[in-house]
């Protein structure tokens, strides 16, 4: 007679076998004989947070920063549907999570029992997949499903609901032996040479060709960088980034022009207006990044890599898809052009010289500038200064949603990719500092830095107590402007400054938040102690919530206006005060 | 134009809509008609019917007809999102217009009049297969098949002969010939 397991049981010895270190939850009545468990499976570590919801982004951060899948655990009813946004923002952002929630028993199911709620229907719309199971049977076979849906193909939220019932039952156990261990494995390609040659085609005839690379290519793994940066090389054309590709390729490179779209840099949007050849490599044209569709890059060829055959043609229409993991593709193109054109980069350079000579225009505009002040902190400089500041010392960057969101990533510059945990598609305020806790988690000791803004971190400041209980070093810089900053500029630029309950007129005192959580509160008020209270955050092996007062009327530029294509951009203050774009530029919002 | 004031672009040119079906085959478990339902409602697509049963019941596949209208674009992207779903193992469609392809709607109309307006009714059906499947002196239930825009017909028509109550499925759909989809 083989040895029985119960439900319970069998949940950690699927995750065992899937090899997961750490689970990210917070327990309650649904969950309770999974958390009983808990004590002998010595190989997985529980983290307990202190809301659902930051279960949940630090299972991303820590997902993000790794390229394994986060793992969370709640109970059911509230402690699911506070998971919700972390799995929409997931979803979003094709994030490879296994949420495992717990369920009344299946006897209770759909009489509205305690803490009840249908988590399976209410998580439908912002999972890959979900599972409720009925039959302890089939326990083991979903969940090792789950851990193959949530990282193939194009990565994302996976949630399994079991009854408490089901966490009693027993049944035997037979140990699961991974078949595929590549994230994104062969299933997913459907190009063939053919593709290929043509892409290399359309490469060599192009005047002003462009690379717009997304998560994709983080997604790909780390080798996909690695050949991403080769191909760009092998090419000499110029790169741009969305904000979730920011990290495959080196930030301070010459053919680098920055990240794209809405607060994009001008000559990464001029460029992509303007260009012959678009090769979209794991992006998927999202409407930040597109602007008005109808006059989006009217005149190029656009060429689209893309491991979710969904992507092709959603939002843009291209005219050459290539369905495939990026790495493959990039490695397929790679070879080919060595064999047909060795020496491409030289060979060519003649052919889009005019076009560099075009972009370097553009990049004279230098339209990330602002104007710094000796009085006040400009929040781009303090972004700046904490770049300085920790270049040199592999940092991961978190971030929440706003205004500080777009400093750090156009003033931020990555060079490794998994760095750069940020929430792009949802926009989930609140996102960055349990995701720090999560990429914390996952590199203990490396410095882990969350951008936020204080409007966006008070949203689950709470994870705090979290960073504090393990020792989790992590540094929450705050750009305190006492605004919600993003919706202040639209409302400055487009509602007639009427500010709308966006300013936060009692916000706490941060360094005495700090000591109260356990941490320690830093505060910078000038320009001139910036440097030396970065030093110190960064010289304080305690988690730290540092309260930088920034400029609190500052707005973050350029930008595209809404309704408006690329070419067609706002620029800062300065470039006012030229009088190059005045009142009409304006009127553009 | 009027300045806009919203953060999102204004929307583009729409594409010629077209009237498609597409034919679903799914694992038949809890929950899966939801999921295909789910993603025409989140994603604002349109669901004109629905025809939905096992067709297989060793495997467990079921059969899902759903009759919608869509640009081109609109109707790839669908097929594109039903083929992501786990439950989903083949996606098909076809346009209304096809002549390759055999649509067919089944309704059930009751009449409650004289015997004299009834076979009247009955009379009326004679192109649709009429199968009358319940007959009293005032009443009976007539079975037929058709197209979509016959069916609608017939219901405006029939008012005449005393008909009361319809029942109607959604449209399924077969490939003509040897062809199997």
């Amino acid at each position: 007679m083989p040895k029985l397991f119960t439900g319970a049981e069998i949940v950690f010895k699927c995750l065992e076998d899937q090899d997961v270190e750490y689970i990210f939850g917070y327990p309650g009545g649904a969950v309770l004989p999974i958390y009983d468990e808990l004590k002998n499976f010595q190989s997985i570590k529980h983290i307990l947070v202190r809301h659902e919801q930051g279960a949940g982004h630090a299972a991303e951060g820590y997902a993000r920063s790794s390229g394994k899948p986060g793992v969370v655990l709640v109970t059911s009813g509230p402690g699911a549907t506070n998971a919700v946004t972390a799995l929409t923002d997931a979803y979003m952002d094709s994030v490879p999570l296994v949420c495992i929630s717990g369920q009344v028993p299946t006897h209770l199911i759909g009489t509205d029992a305690f803490q009840e709620c249908d988590t399976t229907g209410i998580t439908r719309p912002c999972t890959k997949h979900n599972w409720l199971v009925k039959d302890i049977k089939d326990l083991q076979k979903v969940i090792h499903k789950a851990f193959e849906v949530a990282t193939t193909g194009r990565p994302g939220p996976v949630l399994v609901d079991i009854p408490k019932d089901i966490q009693f039952q027993k049944t035997k156990y037979t140990s699961f032996k991974k078949i595929n261990k590549k994230l994104n494995g062969n299933s997913h390609n459907y190009f063939n040479q053919k593709d290929i040659n043509q892409l290399i085609d359309l490469m060599k005839k192009s005047k002003r060709p462009i690379f717009y690379t997304g998560g994709g290519v983080i997604n790909s793994g780390p080798k996909a960088s690695e050949l991403l940066r080769e191909l760009v090389r092998a090419t000499g054309f110029p790169i741009t980034s969305t904000l979730q590709g920011l990290g495959c390729f080196p930030g301070d490179d010459d053919q680098f022009l920055g990240m794209l779209g809405m607060h994009g840099t001008y000559e990464a949007n001029n460029a992509m207006h303007d260009c012959d050849l678009m090769i979209n490599i794991g992006a998927r044209f999202d409407d930040r990044i597109t602007g008005k569709i109808d006059e989006f890059s009217p005149k190029s060829k656009k060429v689209h890599i893309d491991i979710d055959p969904s992507s092709i043609n959603k939002n843009v229409k291209v005219d050459l898809p290539i369905v495939g993991d990026v790495k493959q593709v990039i490695s397929s193109i790679i070879k080919n052009i060595k064999k047909t054109k060795p020496n491409f980069a030289n060979s060519n350079k003649q052919n889009i010289s005019k076009w560099w000579l075009q972009i370097d225009k553009w990049r004279q505009k230098k339209s990330l500038n602002y104007i710094n002040s000796d009085t006040s902190i400009k929040p781009q400089y303090a972004v700046q200064r904490l770049y300085e500041l920790t270049k040199g010392k592999d940092t991961y960057i978190t971030t929440e949603v706003g205004q500080h969101q777009m400093w750090a990533a156009q003033h931020y510059k990555f060079d490794k990719p998994n760095r750069w945990m940020t929430s792009g598609g949802l926009g989930t305020m609140g996102y960055g500092l349990p995701a720090a806790v999560g990429v914390q988690v996952a590199h203990p000791n490396k410095l882990v830095i969350d951008i936020a803004g204080e409007a966006s971190v008070l949203m689950t400041m709470q994870e705090m107590s979290t960073a504090v209980q393990y020792s989790l070093p992590i540094k929450i810089f705050i750009l305190n402007n006492e605004y919600m900053g993003m919706v202040r500029q639209w409302q400055e630029l487009l509602h007639d400054k009427n500010y709308s309950e966006s300013y936060t007129a009692a916000l706490p005192d941060f360094v005495k938040l700090a000591e109260a959580y356990g941490c320690v509160g830093i505060r910078a008020k000038t320009p001139d102690e910036l440097d030396d209270k970065i030093i110190e955050m960064l010289n304080t092996d305690r988690p730290v919530i540092f309260d930088c007062l920034v400029d609190k009327q500052e707005n973050c530029f350029p930008m595209i206006p809404s309704g408006k294509p690329h070419n067609q951009m706002i620029l800062g203050p300065e470039d006012e005060k030229d009088n190059k774009i005045t009142g009409k530029g304006k009127a553009l919002v | 134009m009027p300045k806009s004031k919203s953060a999102y672009s204004v929307a583009g040119k729409k594409g010629k809509l077209d009237t498609h079906i597409i034919v679903v085959w799914v694992d038949n478990e809890a929950g899966v008609l939801a999921r295909v339902v789910g993603l025409f409602s989140g994603r604002g697509y349109n669901i004109e019917s629905l025809a939905v049963a096992e067709v297989d019941s060793k495997l467990n596949i079921s059969r899902v007809t759903i009759v919608t209208t869509g640009s081109p674009e609109v109707i790839d992207q669908i097929k594109l999102q039903l083929k992501k779903l786990v439950p989903v193992h083949k996606v098909a469609s076809f346009k209304r217009e096809d002549k390759k392809v055999i649509f067919k709607e089944m309704a059930l109309f009751k009449f409650v009049s004289n015997s004299k307006k009834m076979k009247l009714a009955v009379k009326a059906c004679k192109k649709f297969n009429p199968v009358l499947l319940d007959e009293t002196n005032k009443s009976c239930v007539v079975q037929v098949t058709a197209l979509r825009r016959e069916i609608d017909k017939m219901a405006v028509n029939f008012k005449k002969y005393g008909l009361k109550s319809i029942s109607r499925t959604g449209a399924v759909a077969m490939t003509r010939g040897s062809d199997v989809l």
